[in-house]
């Protein structure tokens, strides 16, 4: 077959579109279940975990003081100065979008374009947001659109194959985080075994990585909290498991370094090795007693060194100490 | 397509206000069939105008739209699109093209000429100092030979026309000239959304430019590549052009580069690709000469390639349009082209010049100082419709501001009578109004020149309005160019 060309740049873009995207829609999820399902023990919506688990304490505290349930939705919804916010991603992924238009659909620049012109045009400001959950809503039902204008639309060569790994990475990165966070807090203390309080925290964490419905079907007899932890990280046909966009992440590299020959992505199929044996040697068992935040924290930082990598092989970056004197 | 029958037409309401009209005069004229005045009389304006609002919407969000800064945010405008077509006969096309051609084989031989022999100078066509005193002139290009001889490869010439209605060149753009991108999304427009505007007239058609570009910049690639590898150079996606920098890169079927996705190894242009370096044979390059290279030209720039002009001096890579083109189209060298056609190619002018002064002579000096309610003034170096003087719409204060300006640096400024700009039926708050228009049609050299058959007709908005720019509440119209 022929080979159309690929700029570096135009391959980092599009995965980054991709990306940007991901974390727009995982964001929405998030927000939305914790506004409808998450509430501490006195009913009263918490919003720490949501903060804590984007690593945003330092910036949101900065700039809107103590939190609020309102001022913490606006800092992720709307706040254009939190590069972590819903708009902020759909900014970065319009702005790449621009740049891609050469080499995108017609029909998917002009979905994000008038995506984030709709977000730039609601009024809001810490004190007075739009209805949250009709908000995140909105938010996921335009990701969703935007993925399927994409595959419905977008030319299957290396560009594809580049969206889509964006895609997979982000989204095991955004799945890692959400368990690692929610495991410690989540994890029973002796009072809360089996109670009411317990079940629904463990809900709104399937929910938020769109999977209560899948996980129900695995297993209808109820929810237990190793169980949905095992799900969100190994188990093998849900869309949202680690495991599975790891196994996504290695089919994507093959058909680059296959099917088009890139023959640099050699070492970046390395370092995604490394994840999937992580994940393919052991079961849930072995990681409770590894450490589940240990083991986590173990796979953030081989993604990171899967994007160093790709940064390397794909996007033209010159490695570190390869610098010219 | 109706017959062709001179004798005075009208469309009723409508009032050209004795200028020339692009479609009653050329009709009642013969110039172009009656039905096409027949089919506007037909129309329901206001039905129209919720059309076109429609799809004007369908051009934001299509994002053919060009950028405008403001308190450092970006906003994205479309250029206002009139649904009115401008139309030209055939008969009147071939003098067009024909009088632009020619004004582009003259720039390619002047430009050469003055970066080698500088005959003209010496000859005593043109004085030496508004050619090598140019802030647009490049040193660095003397005794560099490009490709056939062509310097020239896009040009874009704005055409008015006058009280009589007669064809007249008002500047010639020979470095980047911008817009080609609006005339073809124009005609897809109408096509989408006016088709019984369209319908039943021979209309030639405007899909051609794209591959036309392609080929000319293979032809004037490095002779001693056999598959050249051409691409589109933009200064990026924040550049108020980039619509049509991605639109030509589509159209021409090339990579879109940036500065940064080049590097020049031992003389040679690569680009970086996912599989590593591949070798550029030729840019269709959209930045300006300052911006290119920071070694040769401005050392700022973080737009352009390093080393790239030695490359290009060496043969290895073809620029298009080529570097230095700027000394042609500055206004004061304008006044000078129809000697300069008859120099170099012994013909007279086919498109007539707008009669000029040339300020930093005496005599046009004199001549403008004691005309200035009559002329318009125009500083040379200026582009966009930026810092004009119209001195029969100006006021005796701004006059007498302006000959201070004139006595200080006369040779900054050329002056023209003021030119009955023809106007068109215009839709506008659902009445057709008759406002200005120019016309940039776009020449495309490579081995051999290629004018297509349309045109940029930018129109004046604004009532009585005779700037037609963008940055100036100008707008755009499809220009139909019709078959014999």
């Amino acid at each position: 077959m022929t080979q159309l060309t690929l700029l570096a740049r135009f391959a980092e873009e599009i995965s980054w579109m991709a990306r940007y995207m991901e974390r727009a829609d995982n964001l929405a999820r998030l927000l939305e279940v914790n506004e409808v399902f998450a509430r501490d023990r006195r009913g009263e919506h918490n919003w720490d975990a949501v903060i804590d688990l984007n690593a945003d304490r330092e910036l949101f505290e900065k700039n809107h003081g103590a939190t609020t349930p309102s001022k913490t939705a606006y800092f992720y919804m709307l706040d254009r100065d939190n590069p972590n916010s819903i708009i902020s991603s759909v900014r970065a992924a319009r702005e790449n979008a621009r740049s891609l238009r050469p080499l995108i659909s017609t029909e998917m620049w002009t979905h994000l374009n008038v995506f984030f012109n709709e977000l730039q045009a609601i009024s809001a400001t810490s004190d007075s947001i739009p209805n949250i959950s009709r908000f995140c809503e909105r938010v996921r039902t335009a990701c969703q659109a935007h993925t399927g204008i994409t595959e419905g639309t977008f030319y299957r060569d290396q560009g594809w194959y580049f969206y889509q790994l964006g895609k997979y990475l982000e989204r095991a990165d955004q799945t890692t985080r959400l368990v690692d966070v929610k495991y410690h807090t989540l994890l029973p203390t002796a009072d809360d075994v089996g109670s009411i309080l317990d079940l629904s925290q463990w809900n709104a964490l399937l929910r938020s990585a769109a999977g209560y419905h899948a996980y129900r079907r695995v297993h209808p007899r109820g929810i237990d909290p190793i169980g949905v932890a095992e799900f969100l990280v190994l188990n093998s046909r849900f869309p949202r498991s680690v495991r599975y966009c790891i196994g996504e992440v290695s089919n994507l590299l093959s058909q680059l370094i296959y099917t088009f020959q890139l023959t640099r992505g050699d070492r970046v199929a390395q370092a995604v090795d490394v994840i999937h044996k992580r994940l393919e040697d052991t079961d849930m068992q072995s990681i409770i007693d590894f450490g589940m935040h240990e083991f986590l924290d173990a796979i953030q930082l081989d993604l990171i060194a899967v994007a160093k990598a790709m940064d390397i092989a794909y996007f033209g970056q010159v490695e570190e100490g390869d610098v010219a004197a | 397509m109706g017959e062709i029958i001179e004798g005075s037409i009208e469309l009723s309401g409508y009032d050209p206000n004795g200028y020339f009209c692009e479609i009653v005069s050329a009709a009642s004229k013969g110039m172009i069939p009656h039905a096409i005045v027949q089919r506007l009389q037909g129309l329901d304006a206001v039905e129209l105008m919720a059309r076109s609002d429609a799809a004007s919407r369908e051009l934001y969000n299509l994002g053919i739209t060009f950028t405008v800064y403001s308190d450092r945010m970006m906003i994205d405008r479309i250029l206002p699109f009139d649904v009115l077509p401008r139309v030209i006969g055939a008969e009147e096309w071939v003098d067009v093209e024909r009088g632009v051609t020619q004004r582009v084989e003259t720039l390619n031989k002047f430009i050469w000429d003055i970066y080698h022999d500088k005959k003209c100078i010496k000859d005593g066509i043109i004085p030496a100092e508004l050619v090598l005193g140019n802030k647009n002139f490049r040193p660095q290009m003397e005794g560099v030979s490009v490709p056939g001889g062509t310097y020239v490869h896009v040009c874009g010439i704005d055409l008015v026309r006058d009280g009589e209605g007669m064809f007249r060149v008002l500047e010639d753009n020979a470095r980047t000239p911008s817009g080609v991108s609006y005339v073809v999304e124009n005609r897809h427009m109408m096509q989408r959304a006016f088709p019984d505007l369209v319908d039943a007239f021979g209309i030639r058609s405007v899909d051609d430019y794209g591959p036309r570009l392609l080929k000319a910049m293979m032809d004037v690639s490095p002779e001693h590549v056999s598959d050249p590898q051409v691409c589109l150079l933009s200064p990026g996606a924040y550049n108020s052009a980039y619509f049509e920098h991605i639109f030509l890169a589509r159209e021409m079927g090339v990579p879109l580069v940036e500065g940064r996705d080049l590097v020049v190894e031992n003389d040679r242009v690569y680009m970086r690709t996912t599989e590593g370096n591949e070798e550029v044979h030729c840019l269709y390059r959209r930045i300006d000469d300052d911006f290119l290279d920071p070694k040769a030209f401005r050392e700022d720039s973080l737009l352009g390639v390093p080393g790239i002009f030695e490359a290009y001096r060496k043969g290895n890579i073809t620029l298009a349009n080529a570097i230095g083109t700027g000394v042609a189209d500055d206004k004061a060298v304008y006044a000078y082209m129809p000697r300069l056609i008859e120099y170099y190619l012994g013909e007279e002018a086919i498109l007539p010049n707008v009669p000029t002064h040339i300020c930093r002579e005496p005599e046009g000096l004199k001549y403008t100082l004691d005309h200035l309610e009559e002329l318009v003034v125009k500083p040379v170096g200026e582009s966009g419709g930026y810092g004009i003087l119209i001195g029969p719409r100006a006021s005796k204060a701004e006059l007498e501001e302006f000959r201070g300006k004139l006595r200080d640096d006369p040779s900054n400024f050329i002056s023209q009578p003021m030119i009955d700009l023809s106007v068109c039926p215009t839709l506008l708050e659902g009445k057709i109004v008759p406002r200005h228009v120019d016309l940039r049609p776009f020449c495309v050299t490579g081995k051999s020149s290629w004018v297509l058959p349309g045109g940029l007709t930018r129109v004046a908005l604004r009532e009585g309005s005779l700037v037609v720019n963008s940055s100036q509440g100008g707008g755009s119209k499809d220009t139909w160019v019709l078959m014999d």
